[in-house]
């Protein structure tokens, strides 16, 4: 087995699945239809994103292997997601927040992505940039109203950012896998897009009226399997059915 | 370069458009441009389909409903999803633009037209009711992942406008 295309498909894809499931806990809760259907079709597409990678990745691994069963049936050290997308909805500002700091990122690296040699991540890389540029697009006007909006959205804004600064550096992070996948033309040396990356969302902040955070504190380690507390909780309520009822079909 | 043509069996046309799309049954999956190539190989038909959201959940049942319309005309068939050349909103046809906004739904726009229409700096999207550019967007987001929600402020109607994908 190709173990570290493996277990970079992991890295790419273990962050739109949890980010798509803190979206999906909000159907039917959002604070307005509009934006619970917005943020709903967001975790849509990125469920979508997320099949394409772990049908790949259950090739690779062969045997019993599906696209579920890496979805469902890991544990929580064995998933690759940075902390930045496993934190809570709290508010709507949090939520759009979070969704805005992985936004700009996903989007940079799948430009990236698109050229890999390794033909299945350069495709689905080129399809996914299609509805990434929607996300980004949605999440950063959102930004800007409640940042540029009244005193209360600013403040809860500012808060929200504040709050989850400390998880964007994880993002350029580089592990072992994807510096291997690199050297040979199909993986991202995701090092290279961080300048891009702190530009783009200091002009949006600007513009926002919003501070970037000055503080120099970073936390990592989901990507070596090191969460933080949320994750064990998003895990149980997402693997639910299939603890209870392995092998449960629709 | 990736060739972008569609490879399909001329016997095999009147079947596949005959299938429609579960989310808009007036659209026939051909004007809709999803099916990629159809092809009759050793008396199986090999069926390309490809998505237009990733997250897309028409899918499985656009495959099931393709190998049904075939057996029923007597083809074993195999359905393949691939995702690359992705899927644009320019392979939809003429017949399905005018399919789409018959049901109400604005059919996309150029993407240069469709970014000024979406950051809402111009008004463009014609209503689907009463035509009138006097429109504005809601959500970015509509009913499915494809749509934005929009509103007309003559005829007060709410509508649907499909995305430009390019």
């Amino acid at each position: 087995m190709k173990t570290n295309l493996y277990n970079y498909i992991l890295e790419l894809a273990d962050n739109c699945l949890i980010a798509g499931q803190r979206l999906g806990e909000l159907c039917g809760h959002g604070p307005s239809l509009e934006t619970d259907i917005a943020c709903t079709n967001i975790s849509l597409d990125l469920f979508g994103q997320t099949r394409s990678y772990f049908q790949y990745a259950a090739d690779i691994k062969g045997g019993d292997a599906t696209e579920d069963s890496i979805a469902f049936l890991r544990y929580e050290r064995e998933y690759k997601n940075v902390l930045l997308v496993e934190q809570p909805n709290r508010d709507f500002a949090y939520t759009v927040a979070r969704q805005y700091l992985f936004d700009v990122f996903h989007l940079l690296l799948l430009e990236k992505l698109q050229f890999s040699q390794d033909m299945t991540l350069s495709a689905i890389a080129k399809k996914s940039i299609k509805e990434v540029s929607y996300h980004v697009r949605f999440s950063g006007d959102w930004i800007k109203r409640l940042g540029d909006g009244t005193e209360e959205s600013h403040e809860k804004m500012q808060a929200a950012i504040d709050g989850l600064w400390q998880y964007t550096n994880e993002l350029f992070e580089v592990t072992e896998e994807a510096k291997a996948l690199a050297e040979e033309g199909m993986g991202i040396d995701v090092s290279t897009i961080k300048d891009a990356y702190y530009q783009n969302v200091t002009l949006l902040f600007e513009e926002a009226t919003l501070n970037v955070p000055e503080s120099k504190y970073f936390q990592k380690g989901g990507k070596s399997g090191i969460h933080t507390e949320h994750m064990g909780y998003l895990l149980a309520d997402m693997q639910y059915m299939q603890r209870a009822y392995p092998n449960m079909n629709w | 370069m990736i060739s972008t043509k569609q490879h399909i069996d001329e016997i095999l046309i009147p079947i596949l458009e005959k299938v429609s799309d579960p989310e808009i049954p007036v659209l026939s999956i051909m004007d809709m441009g999803v099916v990629r190539s159809a092809r009759l190989i050793n008396g199986v038909v090999q069926v390309s389909i490809t998505p237009t959201y990733t997250g897309c959940p028409a899918m499985d049942v656009i495959g099931d409903d393709i190998s049904k319309a075939l057996k029923e005309h007597g083809y074993e068939s195999k359905v393949k999803l691939i995702l690359s050349p992705a899927w644009t909103t320019d392979w939809i046809t003429e017949r399905g633009r005018n399919a789409l906004r018959e049901y109400g739904i604005a059919p996309p726009l150029t993407p240069d037209a469709d970014k000024e229409a979406l950051l809402g700096d111009k008004r463009i999207v014609k209503c689907t009711n009463c035509g009138s550019t006097n429109t504005k967007l809601v959500s970015q987001f509509g009913s499915t992942a494809c749509k934005a929600l929009f509103k007309c402020e003559d005829c007060l109607e709410p509508f649907d406008y499909f995305k430009c994908l390019k």
